[in-house]
């Protein structure tokens, strides 16, 4: 668990007016919008539980776009985030579901679609005090918050791979703080979620994708 | 050095001879490794985003994203300045300015979340008004924040300060007791003292439901942020006076989130309780998304 600073407790700044519905909400774009890579035009986004019944009072609506817009949770331009978003010629939509229930209360699904076709899923849930965790990926379970200095990578699953990322890794003496491995199917595609104390190289990322099984690696700081 | 519980926090204090806030900067820059020059720095823009909003609140015109506020801490401000105010200038001081923070809060204005935005305007209200009131620098001011985040984080650490989890107790409850323990700081209380501060403040609200009225973070969150401002003054006043605490600041945070996790779903932020549950509350919910 991460420790708790006094920024996390005086702290984040941020537009209100909910750290949970506003705050959170934008920070599972920024994540989802930093995962899908390359310029983005079209985004959809389905509500579920308290985020599909209060996104409206709360301006969740307008987080969720400024996230994908990559603001940050302080800055002034979220409440207009729908006329940037426009004129960065993209195409944003929003649906609720208020059908299934089993999932938590604050969650989002992010449709995301690049420049060059490529859909990418992300499903993240607003735990809380403005934090954010990433819980799916193209229908994967996964785990990612955000919080530390995060490697995120896309390989086939096969022998060799994830050995090879932690020879990367100890090259640049990077010390890993949590690694986690999931995948879609045997032998498909997988990922793998590194988050380290200190910040990660982009020598790290040109050496992990040097393995022809690595389908793409990305450094994410929010 | 790390510390996890007030008492670990006191024994601290007393044995290295400093206060609250010290201990709590020692936190930031030895156990998690932060610069002092750079903390302090974060911590004086956290102050003025807190000043900022105040200020807003008063001399602007605010509509928020509901419309179930606005426009209310000028009018308690005005009060003060031309009325009577029945809780004094003080009181009258700390509770305008936390009501207005909220309302800059729910118009999508820049706030700190202290600890959550729904709480957000008990610090502001107690630190904005001490300062006015009794002359203390901005450093003084900064120096005060490190002692809340303290209180703040082991309530964090130690229960809750989610209302969705543990009710409006855990997140203006906390908020109450991070301000009535830097508030008796900036009053030449002791650390034991603020600890008793803050655990006054806690129990003094312990079971507060969070009911939001259509789920939206303005009734009755803005006039509890102004409770939570005067609760922090008035334990601070208490404990001051040399009045102590019968249970132990560790023991109410654990109690508090013992009495959060027995607050039923209806009156944790959902919305289908409380003031929420009213027809008059249900009535605006339904006015408010048509």
């Amino acid at each position: 668990m991460k420790e708790i600073s006094v920024f996390d407790v005086i702290g984040p700044n941020m537009i209100g007016p909910s750290s949970s519905h506003t705050a959170g909400a934008l920070r599972i774009a920024l994540l989802a919008g930093k995962i899908a890579q390359g310029k983005i035009v079209k985004v959809r986004f389905i509500l579920f539980g308290s985020f599909a019944k209060t996104y409206k009072g709360h301006g969740t609506d307008r987080a969720l776009v400024a996230g994908i817009l990559g603001y940050n949770t302080e800055d002034y331009r979220i409440r207009d985030s729908f006329q940037h978003a426009k004129e960065a010629g993209i195409d944003f939509s929003f649906e609720t579901n208020e059908t299934n229930t089993d999932v938590h209360p604050n969650t989002v699904e992010v449709v995301i679609t690049t420049e060059d076709g490529t859909v990418t899923r992300v499903m993240g849930v607003s735990i809380g005090g403005g934090n954010a965790q990433l819980a799916q990926i193209n229908g994967v379970d996964i785990s990612l918050s955000g919080n530390y200095h995060t490697l995120f990578i896309k390989q086939i699953d096969t022998p060799g791979v994830v050995a090879h990322i932690t020879k990367c890794l100890a090259e640049c003496t990077i010390n890993i703080a949590f690694m986690r491995l999931y995948r879609e199917n045997k032998g498909e595609n997988a990922y793998t979620i590194i988050e380290a104390d200190e910040g990660i190289p982009q020598e790290v990322i040109a050496k992990v994708r040097e393995n022809p099984n690595i389908i793409s690696a990305m450094i994410i700081e929010l | 050095m790390n510390f996890t519980t007030a008492s670990a926090l006191l024994e601290l204090c007393q044995s290295q001879q400093i206060t609250i806030s010290q201990a709590m900067i020692k936190r930031e820059t030895d156990f998690l490794g932060k610069d002092y020059n750079e903390i302090k720095k974060q911590m004086g823009r956290s102050y003025q985003i807190m000043k900022d909003a105040v200020h807003k609140a008063l001399q602007e015109q605010i509509t928020s994203m509901g419309g179930l506020i606005g426009g209310e801490a000028a009018k308690i401000n005005q009060h003060r300045l031309t009325g009577t105010p029945v809780c004094g200038q003080i009181v009258a001081k700390a509770i305008a300015y936390a009501m207005g923070v909220l309302e800059v809060n729910a118009s999508m204005g820049l706030i700190v979340a202290a600890p959550t935005a729904g709480s957000s305007g008990v610090i502001p209200g107690v630190f904005l008004t001490l300062q006015e009131e009794f002359g203390f620098t901005d450093e003084q001011m900064i120096d005060a924040l490190f002692n809340a985040g303290a209180i703040g984080y082991l309530i964090t650490r130690n229960a809750t300060v989610a209302g969705a989890e543990g009710g409006c107790q855990a997140e203006v409850g906390a908020a109450s007791a991070m301000a009535a323990s830097a508030a008796t700081q900036l009053m030449g209380g002791t650390p034991a003292q603020c600890c008793s501060a803050a655990a006054t403040a806690i129990t003094n609200i312990l079971g507060l439901v969070c009911d939001p009225i259509a789920g939206l973070v303005e009734a009755p969150c803005q006039k509890r942020n102004a409770m939570g401002a005067s609760n922090a003054l008035v334990s601070a006043e208490i404990t001051l006076a040399g009045v102590g605490n019968l249970i132990p600041l560790d023991e109410v945070i654990a109690t508090m989130y013992a009495v959060g996790r027995s607050i039923p779903f209806e009156l944790r932020e959902t919305a289908l309780g409380g003031v929420a549950g009213t027809p008059t509350g249900c009535a605006l919910c339904q006015k408010v998304f048509g």
